[in-house]
């Protein structure tokens, strides 16, 4: 077991309809990084990660965790949706949101008590967000929305964490929270796949990085896989201007 | 009211309409959460040629039976709507309607042809297009609230799933929760709700009593368990008042007073509930307005005061008005100001109290 890649993707290929929607994807995601996705709208992003979540059939391909099927390690996996996937307007409060991470782990009929009581405010106060417990769903603002799902996947205490752009619609302030938040995660050793749509704070925020658009055009350490090139074979001509003006800011020594 | 409980036709209508509202209150709950409310309306009407068919098999009028073929009517109804979105490019709604009314067309076909071969003795059958209350009797409610008490108990039991599978079923499955199961079990437990109360509202209008408790409960909380309760409540009142009133030599049909009175409950519930109810969102917005015009009128006022670097000299109105468009009626304001105490009236005109100014200082320091 030891050493085993944290994701293991081989040959993946999913299809709506009979349009191809992810083309023959091989990835290798090493235990502790923090990984981003990246590419442009229609990518294939979040079907990417819905597919190894197992939610959508696959055409072709393996997927394994520590080099285990996804269903012998469910437990392993925390998932944090986009937050626009489920009706903010339903009546419930924060702290029952977060303990739906432990449903998982309860099982079948019995209820949540003390203890996950407990392991929710835990993870609501990691997200700065202890004071809101009580307050219902409804009242809470985007940025906070995507604390709440943060600290559902928090409870669930998983060594992999697949998160489809945590960092939407949120304001520099929640922006820097949470990166801290995936920081620590990752220096706890846990593995992130993040979808992520701001090209310009990749090399900032990531260790890792895969560039898909269908296919998977490149992946590996940022330094590496994030290339002008790469980017351009991404997203198509238009990125192009905006990496080599930002090349060009660096080699400058006389820009501030 | 003393006739209410002298009276056993009246009660058994009572206590029957009580405990189906109950149960299509409590579990129409997941159904409006989900936004499944029109489901409820394809399985009552597809629940009829059920009926028509256990009546035609059997050959008796049991409750029992022609709840059994009514439910399995309705569950098959849905599990075809179900499995034919999932595999065709068919839509979700036009599925529903479609289903809704192929299968009532095949139920009226039936009652047709069982009224024109059986004779007029077994016209009964017809009682459950607009239900009729005043025809239960002990068995019938024993046969509604047995099935009903299951599958409230069902709700409770699963209570964490259900939820879960309101709010986030896509979440719950990467959990490794089966939520499709979850899901049948809710459709089932719909499909009971739905066929304890055909006898009494009848096929057409029994999808108000799954929809329209919950939709009125919403009004008043924020909270699942309170909305269950409250729903359940409204279903059981609305239920009992219009059974009872059909009952009473009115000659009225049950189902239509029934869907009028869960009418009446959802209407006064949109427009008194406190939070999101018509009239306090009206009142709020109103009072609102009010505060922050009468705010703006203070804050010019101390902004008068600081030009002359003492907040708290009085300035003629026509100053003060003069800082505002003529429509505003700062003298209104102003009187208001008086009463609340953070203006005085002075030689020179308005001044600010001291409460004003420190009123002022604080709504400044907020506005910025």
């Amino acid at each position: 077991m030891k050493g085993a890649a944290a994701i293991e993707v081989r040959d993946l290929t999913v299809a709506y309809r009979d349009k191809p929607v992810l083309w023959d994807i091989d990835l290798t995601v090493p235990p502790g990084v923090l990984m981003a996705v990246v590419g442009p709208n229609g990518a294939g992003k979040t079907t990417f990660v819905k597919a190894l979540l197992g939610l959508l059939p696959v055409s072709a391909g393996r997927i394994r965790f520590f080099d285990a099927p996804y269903e012998a390690s469910r437990q392993q996996i925390a998932y944090v949706p986009q937050r626009g996937s489920v009706d903010w307007d339903f009546p419930t409060s924060v702290l029952d949101v977060v303990m739906m991470g432990r449903y998982g782990r309860l099982g079948w009929i019995r209820r949540p008590g003390k203890r996950e009581r407990e392991q929710a405010r835990e993870a609501l106060a990691r997200v700065g967000m202890e004071d809101f417990a009580g307050r219902q769903i409804r009242q809470l603002s985007g940025g906070q929305q995507q604390r709440v799902f943060l600290a559902r996947a928090l409870v669930q205490d998983a060594r992999v964490y697949l998160m489809d752009e945590p960092f939407q619609g949120v304001d520099a302030v929640t922006e820097r929270a949470i990166i801290d938040l995936l920081r620590a995660l990752r220096s706890e050793g846990r593995t992130l796949l993040v979808v992520h749509h701001d090209l310009q704070t990749v090399e900032e925020y990531f260790d890792r990085v895969m560039l898909l658009n269908v296919r998977r055009i490149a992946s590996g350490p940022v330094e590496q896989a994030f290339t002008t090139e790469n980017l351009r074979l991404t997203y198509g001509g238009r990125i192009a201007f905006l990496r080599s003006a930002n090349a060009a800011d660096a080699a400058d020594p006389a820009a501030p | 009211m003393e006739h209410l409980f002298s009276d056993y036709t009246l009660r058994m209508v009572a206590l029957g309409s009580a405990v189906l509202g109950l149960v299509s209150g409590g579990l129409g709950t997941y159904a409006v959460l989900r936004g499944q409310s029109l489901l409820g309306d394809a399985i009552s009407h597809a629940a009829l040629p059920g009926v028509a068919l256990a009546f035609l098999l059997t050959g008796s009028k049991t409750p029992l039976a022609l709840m059994i073929g009514a439910a399995l009517a309705g569950w098959l109804a849905t599990l075809w709507i179900l499995s034919v979105t999932e595999t065709t490019r068919i839509k979700y709604d036009s599925m529903l309607a479609l289903t809704l009314s192929v299968f009532f067309g095949a139920g009226l076909v039936l009652l047709t042809w069982i009224r024109q071969r059986a004779g007029a003795s077994q016209a009964g059958l017809d009682t459950f297009l607009f239900g009729q209350a005043s025809s239960l009797v002990w068995r019938d409610v024993v046969a509604m609230a047995i099935p009903g008490g299951g599958a409230l108990a069902l709700m409770l039991l699963f209570w964490k799933e259900l939820k879960l599978l309101a709010f986030d079923p896509e979440y719950g499955r990467t959990m490794g929760l089966p939520m499709r199961r979850v899901d049948l079990l809710l459709t089932a437990l719909l499909v009971v709700a739905i066929v304890i109360g055909l006898q009494t509202v009848g096929v057409v209008l029994m999808s108000a009593m799954i929809v329209a408790p919950a939709a009125a409960g919403r009004q008043w909380t924020d909270a699942l368990w309170k909305m269950v309760l409250l729903s359940a409540g409204f279903g059981a009142a609305g239920g009992v008042t219009g059974a009872v009133l059909s009952s009473l030599e009115t000659g009225l049909p049950t189902g239509p007073l029934i869907v009028l009175c869960m009418g009446a409950i959802v209407a006064a519930s949109l427009f008194f509930a406190p939070n999101r109810g018509l009239l306090g969102q009206r009142l709020r917005r109103r009072r609102n307005a009010g505060r922050f015009q009468r705010e703006t009128v203070l804050l010019d006022l101390y902004a008068l005061g600081m030009q002359h670097a003492d907040p708290l000299r009085p300035h003629p109105q026509g100053a003060v008005q003069a800082m505002r468009a003529k429509d505003i009626p700062v003298d209104r304001l102003l009187m208001r100001l008086n009463k609340e105490g953070l203006v005085r009236r002075a030689a020179g005109g308005w001044g600010l109290t001291d409460a004003g100014l420190r009123h002022a200082e604080t709504l400044q320091k907020e506005r910025r």
